[in-house]
């Protein structure tokens, strides 16, 4: 067969039933917003925390949503809630933080 | 007179007698306890208070002030405060009185200290005397006081309140023996009087009497003995330190349930929060209901405005930081890599915007435009982005971490060389006056600096605006730093001033605050709508106030324009550039007069 050089490759997303979810359907439990994000990253661009160390909270909750570990992130976020005034969702950012935090570990 | 009987005894005086003993050692441990939970600098502190004449002398007088005539409550609520005073001073009276009378007409009584109580019953011919008559007059009183308390218990309104708690069983219990003890008293003097010596009465007496006290300290009366207790350590100058522990403990204890908070509360704009009020507070605390107590805590926006109503001084928002201090969390911040990079700024002005000023860029624009007009010296500190002041995370009870950030700035600050810190957002200003410690560097919130600059002739003033502006108090800089006047003043230079129904200390929180953890966009529209109509009724043209997140709040909202104190000092003042226009005031704006502002 020709090789047009159109072939599909293997997918590189993650498997979702291979992931635990299980902490993340009890965040969502606790701080429903964590489901309405739309990822637009309006959060991480006014984040005071993101110019010192990489903080995201978009990255976050995507990472936490793949069942990844990103949660060390956290770690720089000093809830001064710009986040949560310029976030489109209204969702309440900084309940999420703090719910996270004591979720994850 | 004479004695009736030729025993000073009688069976009915025992329930008397053996609630007395049980609440007093219940109160007495009670109180052991509490101290004990002290730490240990705070106790030798607090005991030894005791001892100061002039403390002494203090604490009897604010006791007499705020736990019997209810002076407090008397400015805030007439009916409520009669309704309070008659039944605690009146009683107190009676007490007082009682054992003159014993003292008077047989002092070898005195000891038998039931005999005030039950004096008819014991003594014959009593009733002629002036001591008598007052006594009469001070137990008609309390009877009015409970008459109101009945009417008070089936309609509130009549009170100017909109709502109140609904008690628990042991609370109804104490209430209905507190109601019957003053007419089951009189109706059994008028009987003993009378020579009619039927027992039943004094019996019922005796009963409800014991049963009150047996209820005492596990209801909201407890706040009898406790409200006592916490103004002698307000007079110590206790400060609360841990949760549920000494001081805190005392002051859940001396909330008396009577509600003022609740109407107060702007909150309460929303009835999906009305239980979430500090009264609630204080009684889960009280019932260890760690459930509720997380979630009240989580939820309230931590405007001070309960504390500012509240006659004992039930510090609403201290006990809730305590309670989600004591939360744990797995994940924590660490900011000990952290640096801010703060320009050099010897012998200047250093100005600190704050995260807020950066999401609300006029504020912090209008500042430095008044600056340059002044041609004062200045720093921008965190114009790119700096470090929080650390308040936000202190209000959501992360003490240890707030601290680190504190610590972080503080280096930065003293390590720049400025003079001044100038601070335009109230949150980080109530922080830096709060928790910093900066030798040599005086804090100042703008709105001090822009009024010593007009006044000195470094900016001046144009043809007042013909707008009428309504000011509102932003919570952290009226109650939180007791900055009332000031910013009024600004705005009636510049530009017309009405004041709003609800200002001042009562100011209603914008529905905006950072205080709250658990309250999210959708549930914050009713509060916010609900201080701007406050707003509105002063009939105003636009909203002036001095937070960057009140103006946010607001904007989203408001039907008007809502500008910040510094826009509208920008818009109205112009440089100075010869001294025919300057006012004539006088003294030039130098080091000096700076350093002046800031304490
Ligand atoms: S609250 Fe935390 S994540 Fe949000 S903007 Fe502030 S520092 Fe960044
Ligand atoms: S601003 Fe809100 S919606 Fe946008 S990424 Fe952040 S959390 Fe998600
Ligand atoms: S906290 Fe203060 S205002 Fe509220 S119910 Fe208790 S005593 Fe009354
Ligand atoms: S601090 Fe403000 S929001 Fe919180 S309970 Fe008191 S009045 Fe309500």
């Amino acid at each position: 067969m020709t090789d047009f050089g159109f072939k599909l490759s293997k997918s590189s997303t993650i498997d979702l039933s291979r992931v635990e979810l299980d902490r993340f359907e009890e965040l969502c439990r606790q701080e429903p917003g964590a489901k309405v994000c739309i990822g637009c990253g309006s959060c991480t661009a006014s984040c005071p925390a993101g110019r010192l160390s990489g903080m995201s909270v978009r990255k976050v909750l995507l990472g936490l949503q793949r069942g990844q570990k990103v949660n060390d992130m956290l770690q720089c976020c000093m809830l001064c809630g710009k986040c949560t005034m310029v976030c489109p969702r209204g969702i309440n950012t900084r309940n999420l933080i703090l719910t996270i935090c004591r979720i994850y570990d | 007179m004479t004695e009736r009987f030729n025993d000073s005894f009688h069976p009915f005086v025992i329930p008397f007698l053996a609630g007395m003993a049980f609440v007093i050692t219940v109160c007495l441990i009670k109180a052991v306890v509490v101290v004990f939970q002290m730490e240990s600098g705070e106790r030798r502190r607090y005991l030894l208070s005791l001892l100061k004449p002039n403390i002494i002398v203090k604490n009897i007088y604010d006791i007499i002030v705020d736990c019997l005539l209810h002076v407090r409550l008397w400015k805030r609520n007439r009916m409520l405060g009669f309704m309070h005073s008659s039944i605690a001073f009146g009683w107190f009276m009676i007490i007082l009185l009682g054992h003159i009378q014993v003292l008077l007409y047989c002092p070898d009584r005195i000891s038998t200290f039931y005999y005030p109580i039950f004096f008819d019953w014991f003594i014959e011919g009593g009733q002629h005397t002036l001591i008598s008559i007052l006594l009469d007059l001070f137990l008609y009183v309390i009877l009015a006081g409970i008459a109101l308390a009945i009417v008070k218990r089936f309609y509130s309104r009549l009170f100017g309140m909109r709502r109140t708690t609904r008690p628990t069983l042991l609370n109804v219990i104490g209430l209905y023996s507190l109601w019957a003890i003053f007419p089951l008293r009189f109706i059994a003097e008028q009987c003993a009087r009378s020579g009619n010596l039927t027992l039943a009465p004094w019996w019922a007496y005796s009963i409800a009497l014991c049963v009150f006290m047996c209820v005492l300290p596990f209801s909201r009366y407890l706040h009898i003995p406790a409200e006592m207790m916490l103004v002698t350590m307000r007079n110590a100058h206790i400060t609360i330190s841990r949760p549920g522990k000494g001081i805190a403990r005392v002051q859940t204890d001396s909330c008396p349930n009577c509600g003022v908070c609740i109407d107060a509360c702007p909150m309460n704009a929303d009835p999906a929060n009305l239980k979430d009020s500090t009264v609630y507070l204080t009684r889960q605390i009280r019932r260890h209901n760690d459930r509720r107590v997380g979630q009240i805590s989580d939820k309230c926006m931590l405007c001070g405005k309960c504390t500012s109503v509240c006659q004992v001084g039930v510090d609403g928002p201290k006990l809730r930081i305590l309670a989600r201090a004591a939360r744990k969390y797995n994940i924590g911040p660490d900011f000990s890599n952290v640096r801010p990079d703060v320009p050099k700024s010897s012998g200047k002005i250093l100005y600190f915007g704050g995260c807020m000023s950066q999401l609300t860029p006029l504020i912090g624009r209008s500042i430095e435009s008044v600056l340059k007009k002044s041609g004062v010296e200045y720093k921008w500190m965190d114009r790119d982005g700096g470090l929080c002041c650390g308040r936000p995370l202190h209000t959501a009870g992360r003490l240890k971490e707030a601290r680190e950030l504190v610590l972080r700035n503080q280096e930065a600050i003293l390590a720049s060389g400025a003079h001044t810190l100038l601070v335009s957002c109230p949150i980080c200003y109530r922080e830096f006056k709060e928790r910093y410690v900066l030798p040599g560097i005086s804090v100042i919130h703008y709105a001090d600096f822009m009024i010593e600059l007009i006044q000195s002739g470094s900016i001046g003033l144009k043809e007042k605006s013909d707008i009428c502006y309504v000011y509102h108090d932003p919570c952290e800089l009226g109650r939180g730093c007791g900055m009332y006047e000031t910013p009024r003043r600004l705005i009636a230079q510049a530009a017309g001033i009405a004041e709003a129904p609800k200002n001042r200390t009562e100011s209603v929180c914008c529905g905006g605050s950072l205080g709250s953890l658990s309250l999210d966009f959708a549930h914050r529209e009713k509060i916010t709508r609900a201080s701007l109509q406050n707003l509105y009724d002063s009939g105003a043209d636009a909203i002036a106030t001095a937070c960057p997140l009140c103006q946010a709040t607001f904007s989203r909202y408001s039907d008007r324009p809502v500008k910040d104190l510094a826009q509208i000092i920008d818009e109205q003042t112009v440089a100075v550039i010869d001294n025919s226009r300057r006012r004539e005031t006088g003294c030039d704006i130098e080091g000096a007069t700076l350093a002046k502002i800031g304490n």
